[in-house]
């Protein structure tokens, strides 16, 4: 069953580092190990080298150095965002809108920001996975806070019209945060452009280290932290900086500004092929997300009759790695939030693949995976009762 | 560490007795999509005895190898010994499911079990007893 070859399409769980990310972290770890909060010239170095991804960071998602917070995750960034934005303006009142489709770290935090007193409206979707910006527009109470609209959704590739919601909102005199950590270092953002006033972004979705995210916040927009401490961070994060995975971030960032038309180009064909070859060879099988207004390597799916994690794994054995968002493959075993609000039934959502290639990907990958796949499916049909019925009927 | 063992992944890549049985004496179904997991059994009674067992199940890779297990110890056994085997005896066999696996994907002995009730009820006869858990 082990052919030796490996596939690796889930760049949407995590990137390898993109080469020269790790030789730009490696001095911080070893002889650049001071902490920059220190005045000598240990201190010095670590500063000198954190103002230097501060400004490549900046740069990518066209904002200002000192507008940027690191955090340690994708997922900080959108707590702070979502928490600290929302308690920053409690006293103007405790209504937030965030779309049916956010990540849970954003879901979660509204739930815990509902619990002392907060009213959360949930966005629909059409059956892309697209918000309606007049859905937002009518969502809008004199009490609204905060809006939130990810950018780009990593589970179904659908890239959202953001700067038609911010208008909205912003016309509305409420404050705008996009979650991009899908979507930054992969495709074009410009803060200014979106005209938002938070962006979250995390490095390992664009060939940086884990464990290093930021959040761009408008200069004069009030956060109250997460975490009390020093003054990191302009005080909006206390904690010493981990340096050197924040050195990646720069380094990788850096790389994606310069690369991205490169990146973009390579993944996109890779995309298409496989949405083209798996719809004409899995019979019973359909595209999730928007079919064009989708990042560049990301074609999800849902494959009827038959359930993901069993694929996920009978594709492993055939050195390929996917993801799902079958019930049987979160950890709640729920079944995928996004799929479900896109109006997807819970039988067909338990059938959710999800592929996402990046830079290391080849024509001959995927045609691999279209190789392989069909003999998968049909091996899982075979032993499902669901599609005896349904072929029978 | 593999999210699942030896023995499941066993089963999982090589299922015993899938499919179903022309004329069965019994069927027996359980669980549903909303869950995650539906899983079929079909049986063939002789002389108070399982001569065959078939199983069809749509579900998770634990749900698979459940179903798999059950059939090879069910498989000759009476129907009261039948009846005696738990989904945890099978979890046991199968030497252990991950934690939330236990609840939703270890329905099998579950489905076997209306199998036989499926096969008594039809034959007009008693049911026999059950352990639960």
């Amino acid at each position: 069953m082990q052919t030796g070859r490996k596939v690796y399409l889930d760049y949407a769980a995590t990137n390898p580092l993109a080469p020269g990310v790790f030789e730009a972290m490696l001095p911080f770890f070893s002889e650049a190990y001071g902490n920059p909060a220190s005045l000598h010239q240990w201190g010095d170095m670590a500063r000198q080298a954190l103002d230097e991804s501060r400004a490549k960071v900046a740069s990518l998602i066209g904002g200002a150095p000192e507008e940027l917070i690191f955090t340690g995750s994708g997922t900080e960034s959108n707590n702070l965002a979502i928490k600290g934005l929302s308690l920053g303006q409690q006293a103007k009142g405790k209504h937030i809108v965030v779309s049916a489709i956010e990540h849970f770290s954003v879901l979660h935090s509204v739930r815990t920001l509902e619990k002392s007193g907060f009213q959360l409206t949930e966005v629909p979707v059409d059956k892309h996975g697209v918000v309606d910006p007049d859905e937002v527009k009518r969502s809008l109470r004199k009490d609204t806070v905060l809006v939130s609209v990810m950018l780009a959704n990593g589970e179904v590739g659908t890239i959202q019209s953001i700067k038609d919601i911010a208008r909205v909102v912003k016309e509305a005199g409420i404050l705008f945060h996009t979650d991009a950590v899908a979507a930054a270092g992969n495709i074009p953002v410009n803060v200014k452009d979106l005209g938002v006033d938070a962006l979250s972004l995390a490095a390992n979705q664009f060939y940086g280290p884990k464990g290093a995210g930021a959040l761009w916040l408008r200069r004069g927009v009030r956060v109250i932290p997460l975490l009390d401490g020093g003054i990191q961070e302009g005080g909006k994060r206390a904690g010493t900086e981990n340096v050197p995975t924040i050195v990646g971030m720069g380094k990788a960032a850096e790389l994606a500004q310069k690369d991205m038309p490169a990146r973009i180009k390579h993944c996109i064909p890779l995309r298409d092929r496989l949405i083209r070859g798996l719809l004409a060879e899995v019979k019973h099988s359909l595209l999730t997300g928007h079919p064009s207004q989708r990042l560049p390597g990301h074609a999800s799916f849902c494959i009827e009759y038959i359930e993901g994690e069993s694929m996920l794994m009978l594709l492993d054995a055939h050195g390929i790695a996917v993801s799902s968002g079958s019930a049987c493959t979160s950890r709640a075993l729920k079944a995928s939030h996004v799929l479900l609000a896109m109006g997807l039934s819970h039988e067909v959502a338990q059938g959710s693949l999800l592929f996402t290639m990046g830079m290391d990907n080849t024509t001959d990958d995927i045609d691999y995976v279209l190789g392989v796949l069909p003999q998968v499916v049909d091996r899982l049909r075979q032993i499902s009762p669901l599609y005896h019925k349904s072929t029978a009927s | 560490m593999p999210v699942y063992g030896e023995k499941v992944m066993d089963h999982f890549m090589h299922p015993r007795n899938v499919g179903e049985i022309e004329n069965p004496d019994g069927v027996g179904d359980v669980g549903n999509p909303v869950c995650g997991d539906m899983m079929s059994f079909y049986i063939k009674v002789k002389d108070n005895r399982l001569v065959d067992i078939k199983f069809k199940t749509f579900g998770c890779g634990a749900a698979i190898a459940v179903s798999s297990i059950v059939t090879e110890m069910a498989m000759g056994k009476t129907l009261e010994e039948a009846m005696t085997i738990t989904n945890k005896l099978v979890a046991q066999e199968l030497g252990g499911l991950p934690q939330n696996k236990l609840h939703c994907s270890n329905l099998g002995a579950d489905a076997l079990h209306n199998a036989i009730k499926n096969y008594l009820e039809k034959t007009g006869q008693k049911p026999v007893g059950e352990k639960v858990t």
